[in-house]
């Protein structure tokens, strides 16, 4: 499964063995070109996009000067990263306000994108805003959808109006009157999932956009989305005019190159990212982190985020200082263990890493269970191991497995992925937080 | 946004557009350097994927050279054939009691696809029990209660945040005391790279192993055909966790082609077994690879 290391590691590869010079020549911009084109494709951005994209990036990278202290690659991989980042727009996570109340934004999508869903995380959002929104059932064909719209609005603490199975267009009207009467400000409708191919009910929207003029109309897309994810979004754009896009599921392990192809097709701004289950998971959209993780370069931005907010800035100052000093110690490996757990799990902060997804690092099973096994060993070495971890040899590694409960293998395991993981940081120190390729 | 005006352009040109070119490409010309660069950026649009598509180009210049075919409309029929059989498996006969685990990541279809599934089996004259474990997503007993009902099945289900494997040992309980042919499981949406909810469908496959080993296990993952190359570490994961005997590729009746199947039967070893064409209760076919070929090859 190499085709999910990052682009950055192939790229090395056909830089690897060239000394920095003064320009890149056409072969090696020609074997980087075929890298980025796989790289972009396997991460689904459409062949159409990409053809394109290839184009306008071999044009810009055949002038440019190699600037010194960076590699061809890195250079490279700079210039991709800005060009898809200036691609993507702006950071844009704003719902437009209607002059006069109230905000009308209505959903739509294919079944299953997560449009229900996220409805209820728009209110959530909007009430922490300090608006009062008001949910509309408009999805009368899946089985229980209003009862889940229900439950979802009784989460985010909104109210949910609902008419049966009545015609949504006739729904959506009341909905708007009813929102004035009870002094509601924005209106979220919640329309059934539709294949973009539907004539009939694609002509329900349409309906439904004439009689309730939204403020905003989202497209909410899943982020796994393959080619056909220029199809959906034109078809829906072409009959609807979309003010935005919604990706959902980012909280997978997807590169999310639909983002990129819907935002190229419809020149719509991506406003708002699905991340996770629970009713706060919704996020901004962030260009620049979008462009690594389609490139396969790791979310270091959203990582640091989200480290700052598990440590404290004081545990934080001091292991900076430690790693600046190269002497980061066992202790500080567990204190990171504890703040990796903080941080939403281990396994979706490797999976954020540069060089560190599952499929680089070879070990995908370090769950919580094995966290725990690593605490136990370390609290059964003495000051001295946990400060100097070169000196456990065989025998204090006997002491300690049988110490922790463990066995000799996890001792060594344990060791093992503490130089891995000093290795790592020492780099980013020497590349001063750029990243290791 | 110059450019991209013109690909919108270029996609506009029908439903079929995959097809549509690969129809011109076989009818015309000869087989040059750009019939292949034109052959893999048909393929590559149908979510193949890079490397797959890169060894079905492979192997399609072997047999050319091979057996001396000049004709792009022999070409055709050696692509279909080599596509073909990427996808074809042998399937083990179903014996009763069967047990039925269906997973895969949110939104989907597997609820819609059990009912449909449920549907088939009632069809067929057996006798089948559906077990309502995904108890995390809102309503969700609520949507499968509606399609049991519609599929005349009995259903077995407890409250909202209920524990998923309870509801599993029930139904085994209960399918057991009635002798029930068929249990399928219906089981919460989750995205493969989530470890703790993975850990609840292992011990959800346990529960089967250990409260039903008469029975024969089949373990569908659920595929959406809009999906790209995720597909693969989707089944990846899945079938670690589980050990997948089959995949459901809904959404069909899209304009996708849920092309990636090829590269996951490479990779994976792991067949499709049903498509999903639709809304309908009946809209649920036995999938076949040479239709499913002809289909991204011929648009027909």
């Amino acid at each position: 499964m190499g085709i999910f290391s990052g682009l950055g590691d192939k790229l090395k590869h056909v830089f690897g063995k060239l000394a920095n010079r003064g320009k890149l020549d056409e072969y090696e911009i020609k074997q980087a070109m075929r890298e980025i084109r796989i790289a972009l494709l396997e991460a689904d951005v459409n062949y159409n996009v990409v053809k394109d994209f290839i184009a306008k990036i071999s044009e810009r990278a055949k002038g440019e000067e190699i600037v010194k202290s960076v590699t061809p690659g890195q250079q490279v991989v700079k210039i991709v990263s800005d060009e898809l980042t200036q691609l993507m727009g702006a950071k844009n996570a704003k719902l437009d306000v209607a002059s006069k109340p109230p905000t009308v934004v209505m959903m739509c999508g294919l079944q299953g994108a997560g449009k229900t869903t996220m409805c209820g995380k728009l209110a959530a959002l909007l009430k922490k805003q300090g608006k009062k929104p008001l949910l509309v059932a408009c999805d009368i064909y899946r089985p229980a959808a209003i009862n889940q719209l229900k439950v979802v609005g009784g989460n985010a603490g909104a109210e949910v109006f609902e008419k049966g199975t009545q015609k949504p267009v006739k729904t959506a009207e009341q909905a708007i009157k009813y929102a004035l009467s009870v002094g509601c400000d924005t209106v979220i409708i919640d329309t059934a999932g539709r294949l973009h191919i539907n004539d009939d009910l694609m002509r329900e929207l349409e309906d439904i956009k004439k009689a309730v003029r939204p403020t905003e109309i989202l497209l909410t897309v899943d982020a796994m989305t393959g080619q056909d994810a220029v199809t959906v979004a034109t078809a829906f754009n072409d009959r609807l005019d979309l003010t935005g896009v919604i990706l959902t599921k980012l909280d997978g392990d997807t590169r999310g190159g639909a983002a990129l192809s819907i935002r190229a097709v419809t020149g719509k701004p991506i406003k708002f990212c699905g991340t996770g289950e629970k009713i706060g998971d919704i996020e901004a959209f962030y260009p620049d982190r979008m462009a690594s993780r389609i490139l396969g370069m790791g979310d270091v931005v959203s990582l640091v985020e989200r480290a700052q907010e598990a440590m404290d800035e004081e545990t934080m100052r001091k292991m900076e200082k430690r790693v600046k000093d190269a002497t980061f110690t066992l202790d500080d490996f567990l204190v990171q263990f504890e703040s990796l757990k903080k941080m939403g799990g281990i396994g979706e902060v490797m999976q954020m890493l540069p060089g560190m997804s599952k499929y680089n690092i070879g070990d995908k099973s370090i769950d919580e269970k094995r966290l725990e096994k690593f605490k136990a060993i370390i609290n059964s070495m003495t000051k001295k191991e946990r400060e100097h971890p070169e000196i456990v040899k065989s025998s204090r590694r006997r002491r300690i497995s049988a110490g922790s409960g463990t066995t000799i293998q996890d001792v060594n395991q344990l060791l093992k992925q503490f130089d891995q993981t000093r290795d790592l940081m020492r780099k980013m120190k020497n590349n001063k937080g750029r990243l290791p390729f | 946004m110059g450019i991209f005006a013109k690909i919108k352009a270029a996609l506009k040109k029908t439903k079929d557009a995959i097809a549509y070119r690969l129809n011109k490409l076989f009818t015309g010309g000869v087989l040059n350097d750009e019939f292949y660069d034109e052959l893999e950026t048909t393929l590559l649009s149908a979510d193949i994927g890079s490397e797959t598509t890169e060894n079905i180009l492979g192997e399609l210049k072997k047999a050319i050279d091979k057996k001396h075919l000049t004709r792009p409309e022999q070409v055709r029929t050696e692509l279909k054939r080599i596509m073909t059989e990427i996808l074809d498996f042998e399937l083990p006969e179903e014996t009763y009691p069967l047990v039925i685990l269906v997973a895969g990541v949110n939104g989907v279809g597997k609820t819609t696809s059990i009912g449909k599934l449920a549907h088939n089996y009632k069809k067929a004259g057996r006798s089948v029990t559906i077990a309502a474990a995904d108890t995390f997503r809102a309503a969700a007993a609520d949507q499968l209660t509606v399609w049991a009902e519609r599929a005349g099945v009995r259903i077995v289900k407890h409250a909202e945040g209920a524990d998923a494997a309870a509801v599993v040992y029930d139904a085994l309980q209960s399918a057991k005391s009635r002798g029930t042919q068929v249990t399928v499981i219906d089981t919460a949406g989750r995205l493969h790279n989530k470890v703790n909810l993975m850990e609840e469908l292992k011990k959800i496959d346990r529960v089967i192993d250990r409260e039903f080993p008469e029975a024969m296990r089949l373990n569908y993952i659920v595929l959406d055909a809009t999906t790209g190359q995720n597909a693969l570490s989707q089944v990846d994961l899945f079938n670690e966790a589980i050990d997948i005997d089959g995949i459901i590729l809904t959404k069909l009746d899209g304009t996708a082609k849920g092309g990636v199947v090829l590269a996951i039967a490479g990779e994976e070893e792991v067949p499709v077994v049903y498509i999903g064409v639709g809304e309908g209760i009946d809209d649920l076919e036995k999938f076949d690879a040479e239709e499913f070929v002809s289909e991204i090859v011929d648009g027909e």
